[in-house]
């Protein structure tokens, strides 16, 4: 065992193997709450939001999810206080949200049910101060050419 | 401000094993101490036999039933040896009751895995059920059973279930079973040099006592 | 003091984009156990929030707590929160001392009467209050004194929310918790030993957003301290297969097995050290080797010894084993007379019937 809580390297492979299909049964009902929640959203265009981490999930459920959901077309790095990995999963509409810290570590995960994250789409607080910014850079730019 | 149930579990590991314990080695002493003050007349005949070796093996040969008995009473053998063999493991496996043995003796061995000491659990508790039935469906054992054989069953019963219920945190506060469970290995050891459950000190010597009779008469048991 | 929102400022001030607070607005969400949904409220709420006046209170302490809150290494949003705090009266950290801070804090209680924020670290000494005291006035007065025109109390630390170490045997100055002393307003203790810096964080950004959180039976809570340890602990699957480490240096110690026979406290004790973890989520106790001493819970420093597994008894066992074989072998030796004289006795006392005696009766 490291100091990080891997198992222990000796017995490796093989039940390694076994444990990552081991589940908690809890991955099954949250494919059926996804399923809903994308009627709900096609429907009258709600939005549902699951937080994984408030479900106790094993390696298992996190095989089976990601195997009955799939990859999917659009795959997006977020670079704001730590990176966030922003993915549309092989089922459009349904979003996984991964937030990690500055060192990597796991802040917290979600699953979105929406036409596009929230947090992908540009924030009017930072759009005025990017308007900010390039009025001044336009400026600096103008004083260079005087 | 005090978290009752965490008061009630720390007086069970505290005064309470104390207690407990004093009462179960005391009684278990005078128990045993007792019985070997009170003697026997010498036998003054000659001995036809080995009264030590037919003494001894009749400790081990006792562990398994007569021929022909196990069909006549097959709840009461088979559902034994599972109650027995599954208490064992219960108790002697888990690395917790390690730990507590280790602490009064200083003799540890490896513990078992979870899955294995919770099935032996599990089949103990539901033997202890089938034996429950028989008793009362039986009418001759019914008629045999006095309060202290109920108050046995239960006794034994408690610790395996609350245990069970207090580790897997089934219901209940956790830390409030866990001091309950540990409560009730606690009444049975305190019930235990007074009651038929002394039969797991005695069994040895009374084994021991009617093979070496028969021994010396030069008879097998 | 401004009671006007300053977060937002903050924010732009240390160069945090708004995409990053939205961020870790669903992350305290997740964290405080609220429903995903209720992230762009949090978000609101937060940069809303009047700045409240705090008063910091240290009474008989380590200064581990305001060590640990305050020595969060990268900038987070958890130090622009707590800055966002208007720290009115903290004696370990502030510049003015004796009267100059004692006026310091009447000011503050002046101008915001019951809706300053009172944060308590350290026991109060009730045996004889003379024995802590600040600028001459006793714990146990401030404390009464400054918590009269408090909106709530935090407790911070095991020894301000249960006695902690002063409260423990035999206690001399008869230290007592925060709540033994007030009953009329809401306290949250944030017990630990020192506490989760984000758990402290995240309690007061719950107050500053909805107000007061779900607390449990010990006044803790529940989002953070709703689970034991041993249930979120990554060596939990030792323990199930019953893979123990014997000594700190033994080679179940090194493989990181469990840690329960060295003592650890993790089946009772509620903190989220396993996931939440120390040093902005470097490591927790366990996972350095070292088993958990259960320091959220009262009475942790008396409850049987640090090292002694949770199973095993507490006591004197070995002295009252002895004692129980000397006392159960003299009674044992007591009764066999007994039962041997009454047994002689029937001996002495049995007739001696032959044939004839009997075609007597009959």
């Amino acid at each position: 065992m490291t100091a990080e809580g891997h198992p222990p390297e000796t017995s490796k492979s093989a039940v390694d193997e076994l444990r990552s299909h081991l589940g908690t049964g809890n991955a099954r009902p949250v494919l059926r709450e996804i399923e809903t929640a994308l009627g709900a959203l096609l429907e009258s265009g709600r939005e549902t939001t699951i937080d994984l981490g408030a479900i106790p999930f094993g390696p298992g459920d996190e095989r089976m999810l990601d195997e009955v959901l799939g990859p999917g077309e659009v795959h997006a790095t977020i670079y704001a206080m730590g990176e966030s990995h922003v993915a549309e999963t092989g089922v459009p509409g349904v979003w996984r949200v991964d937030h990690f810290d500055q060192r990597g570590e796991t802040l917290s995960r979600f699953i979105e049910v929406t036409f596009c994250p929230d947090i992908l789409k540009t924030q009017t607080a930072d759009a005025e101060a990017g308007l900010a910014r390039l009025t001044a850079r336009l400026a600096a730019q103008d004083g260079h050419q005087h | 401000m005090n978290n009752p149930y965490f008061d009630l579990l720390m007086w069970a590991r505290g005064p309470g094993f104390d207690i407990a314990l004093t009462i179960m080695v005391g009684g278990i002493l005078l128990r045993v101490v007792e019985i070997l003050v009170l003697g026997r007349k010498r036998d003054l005949a000659t001995a036809k036999g080995s009264p030590v070796g037919q003494g001894v093996k009749t400790i081990f040969t006792r562990s398994f039933p007569r021929k022909g008995l196990v069909p006549f009473a097959p709840i009461t053998y088979i559902g034994g040896y599972i109650f027995h063999i599954g208490f064992a493991i219960a108790f002697l496996f888990l690395g917790a009751h390690i730990a507590l043995i280790d602490g009064l003796l200083g003799l540890s061995w490896p513990a078992a895995n979870r899955a294995i000491v919770e099935s032996a659990t599990a089949l103990a508790v539901i033997a202890l059920f089938a034996l429950l039935y028989t008793r009362i469906t039986d009418p001759v054992r019914r008629a045999l059973s006095t309060f202290g054989d109920y108050l046995v069953w239960l006794l034994s019963l408690l610790p395996l279930v609350l245990g069970y219920v207090a580790v897997n945190k089934l219901f209940g506060d956790p830390t409030l079973m866990m001091a309950l469970h540990i409560l009730s290995a606690e009444a049975l050891m305190v019930a235990f040099p007074f009651t038929k459950l002394m039969h797991a000190v005695t069994f040895l010597m009374a084994r021991y006592y009617n093979g070496s009779i028969q021994g010396r008469k030069g008879a097998e048991s | 003091m401004a009671e006007r929102p300053v977060l937002a400022e903050a924010l732009k001030a240390h160069g945090i984009s708004r995409r990053g607070f939205l961020k870790y607005c669903a992350s305290l969400t997740s964290l405080m156990a609220l429903p995903p949904a209720l992230a762009p409220k949090v978000a609101h709420a937060l940069e809303n929030a009047a700045r409240p006046s705090v008063i910091w209170l240290s009474f008989q302490e380590c200064t581990g707590c305001t060590e640990s809150i305050t020595r969060s290494h990268a900038p987070t949003i958890e130090d622009l929160i707590f800055n966002t705090v208007s720290l009115d009266y903290h004696h370990t950290l502030q510049a003015a001392s004796g009267h100059a801070a004692e006026e310091a804090r009447m000011k503050a209680m002046e101008e915001h009467y019951g809706k300053y924020l009172v944060i308590v670290d350290g026991s109060i000494p009730v045996g004889n209050p003379a024995y802590s005291c600040i600028a001459g006035i006793s714990n146990l007065d401030m404390l009464k004194e400054t918590a009269a025109g408090a909106a709530a109390i935090v407790a911070v630390g095991t020894c301000a929310a249960y006695g902690g170490i002063p409260h423990a045997d035999p206690n001399p100055t008869g230290a007592v918790a925060v709540s033994e002393i007030i009953k009329d307003k809401p306290i949250i203790n944030v017990p630990g030993c020192p506490p989760i810096p984000i758990v402290m964080t995240s309690v007061l950004a719950h107050f500053l957003t909805f107000g007061l959180p779900e607390l449990d039976e010990l006044g803790r809570p529940k989002a953070f301290f709703g689970e034991t340890i041993h249930d979120r602990c990554y060596r939990r699957p030792f323990y199930d297969q019953g893979k123990f480490a014997e000594a700190f240096d033994d080679e179940g110690a090194r493989l990181g097995w469990c840690l329960y026979k060295l003592g650890c406290k993790g089946p009772t004790t509620k903190s989220v050290c396993a996931t939440v973890k120390w040093n902005d989520g470097t490591s927790f106790p366990i996972q350095s080797g070292h088993p958990c001493l259960g320091c959220t819970e009262p009475d942790f420093w008396d409850n049987g010894g640090f090292y002694k597994p949770l199973s095993m008894p507490a006591g004197d066992y070995r002295k009252l084993g002895l004692a129980a074989v000397a006392g159960g072998a003299a009674l044992g030796v007591a009764g066999g007379a007994i039962a041997r004289a009454t047994k002689s006795k029937a001996a002495a006392a049995h007739e001696t019937v032959d044939a004839h005696d009997l075609e007597k009766k009959s």
